[in-house]
């Protein structure tokens, strides 16, 4: 069924009784011409792409939980193209071209909305650096804005401006970044998936995945075995223990990541604003409430959730930021356990095992990848071959020495 | 793991006087072979489970210990000073 405004009509008319499910509850089928390991957004668009625009539907893609258990139902909902490396900027900004016209593409409402995202700086060098990667972004072709304090202060005036430790003196703004409803984003894929013939198969756990002569044949499930002709992970944050399965050791760690969310406010903050002197970003749902988070808590973690000392610390830097934000109750906290990987730089590529293919290390910035990322996995596994603006997230670049360290941290995964 | 972190020279203390190193690795000798190295600095075992990292208590008595610590209830089973690790283990 296809949405549109007269659809929402009739069927409220009718009391809401008529809609069909988004995507079918398949029992898994023998074989697949490709299998995906991981129904989040990466897997769910890898498989969307894979049908609708490389013609391959023979697809299914098993999640061990729901669709949308993972970090695309737990990220603060952030796009934006604003990169500084070659190997990165190229490609984001295909993302953010794709995030443009996705809701039209897969006929569902994922609020896209480009309300702008603004980097704060608090100092001359800050301000070089941004600069610096505002010209970056604009020779790339991608929209920055550099403001001053007085352009900062029309947007923004109850910031507190003049902290003595870090005054505000202006901000990086990308006006076409934004948030993006992101279980929609989920549910939007699997729908446009499923209905080109994809099976989504919930609650079914990958445990182990068989190899016949260096040749994956199939992987064992908590449903049984299902035969494949090829293997693609996107497992997110499980990466390396689904990697391991077919003895592969990955350049990546995991790592857990807080969100919370505040009560509903009135209309107070209309983008995304990112502290550039502690570890805070913020923006407004369009249901009033605050969604902010921090830096990763610093450890390896499975746990999907985090340490109280990292709730102070982000609150501490909220209010550093927003001093009004010390009245703000705060109603939910979560955390999701994400890839990081040791450049900060994800990776779409072949492994060492040939029908076996991996989208791995997307730490705490894969969402805004979700649409570019499974577009160019899509690619990759149907043409053999990169996208181009995918060629630099290759696994062997750790060992060639082709680095993507946009923050400069080194093999130091729980600082990027 | 809740808030607190065991030193074994201190006793308890909040998490916020560390800074997390991470994986406990063998270091590989000096000249080893440049895979060796690349293994150490890149891949990570990244277990569920038991996992053996270093911690600096840098607010504290600034010793690096070595907590074992499980990924997935963050319960610390032990914690040692890092120097008393056989240097050979740590080494080789
Ligand atoms: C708190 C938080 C805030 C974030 N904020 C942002 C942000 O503002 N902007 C941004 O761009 N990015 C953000 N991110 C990062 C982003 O959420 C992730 O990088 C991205 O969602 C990862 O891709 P995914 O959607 O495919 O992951 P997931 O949704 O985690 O998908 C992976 C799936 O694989 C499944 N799986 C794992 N192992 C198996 C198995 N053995 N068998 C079957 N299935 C398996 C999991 O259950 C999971 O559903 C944030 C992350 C967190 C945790
Ligand atoms: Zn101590």
């Amino acid at each position: 069924m296809r949405y549109s405004a007269f659809s929402v009509l009739l069927n409220g008319l009718r009391g809401n009784r008529n809609w069909a499910s988004a995507w079918r509850q398949p029992e898994a089928k023998s074989h697949y011409d490709v299998i995906i390991v991981g129904g989040g957004g990466h897997g769910l668009a890898t498989a969307y792409y894979l049908a609708k625009e490389f013609g391959i539907t023979n697809v299914a893609v098993l999640e061990k939980n729901y669709v949308g258990s993972g970090n695309v139902g737990r990220n603060t909902t952030i796009i934006r193209s604003n990169y500084l490396l070659p190997g990165n900027n190229p490609f984001y900004e295909l993302s953010m071209k794709l995030w443009e016209g996705l809701e039209q593409d897969f006929n569902f409402n994922a609020m896209v909305s480009q309300r702008g995202v603004l980097n704060l700086y608090h100092s001359d060098a800050q301000r070089d650096a941004y600069t610096r990667r505002g010209n970056t972004m604009r020779l790339h072709g991608v929209d920055a804005e550099l403001l001053n304090r007085e352009a900062v202060h029309k947007m923004l005036p109850f910031l507190d401006f003049d902290n003595a430790r870090f005054p505000i003196q202006g901000g990086l703004l990308q006006r076409r970044g934004g948030t993006v409803r992101h279980d929609a984003v989920a549910w939007g894929y699997a729908r446009g998936a499923d209905s080109r013939g994809v099976d989504i198969i919930q609650n079914c756990e990958v445990t182990g995945i068989r190899l016949e002569t260096g040749h994956v044949t199939g992987v064992e499930t908590s449903r049984g075995f299902i035969g494949c002709n090829t293997l693609a992970l996107a497992a997110a944050g499980n990466s390396s223990q689904v990697a391991e399965m077919a003895g592969l050791k990955l350049p990546i760690e995991s790592h857990v990541l807080q969100a919370f969310v505040s009560e509903g406010l009135k209309p107070f903050i209309d983008g995304v604003v990112t502290f550039g002197a502690g570890h805070f970003y913020v923006s407004q749902s369009d249901k009033g409430g605050l969604v902010f988070g921090g830096d990763l808590d610093g450890y390896n973690s499975y746990a999907q959730r985090g340490n109280l000392a990292t709730v102070e610390h982000v609150a501490e830097a909220g209010k550093a930021m927003i001093p009004a934000l010390s009245r703000v109750r705060v109603l939910r906290s979560w955390g999701g356990i994400m890839d990081m990987s040791m450049d900060g730089s994800p990776i779409i590529d072949r492994t060492p095992i040939d029908n076996l293919y991996l989208n791995a290390g997307w730490c705490y910035g894969g969402f805004k990848a979700t649409p570019g990322s499974g577009y160019c996995f899509a690619h990759l596994i149907a043409r053999g071959t990169p996208q181009e603006t995918a060629a630099a997230f290759r696994l062997d670049r750790f060992q060639r020495g082709y680095l993507i360290d946009e923050k400069g941290q080194g093999a130091q995964p729980n600082l990027h | 793991m809740a808030s607190l972190v065991p030193c074994p020279h201190c006793g308890q203390r909040p998490k916020e006087e560390f800074t997390i190193k991470g994986a406990a690795l063998t270091r590989p000798a000096a000249g080893a072979d440049a895979s060796d190295w690349f293994d150490y600095v890149y891949l990570r075992d990244n277990p569920r489970g038991a996992y053996e990292e270093y911690w600096h208590h840098t607010s504290g008595c600034r010793r690096w210990i070595v907590l074992t610590r499980d990924t997935v209830t963050h319960e610390v089973a032990a914690s040692r000073d890092a120097a008393d690790r056989p240097r050979s283990e740590a080494r080789t």
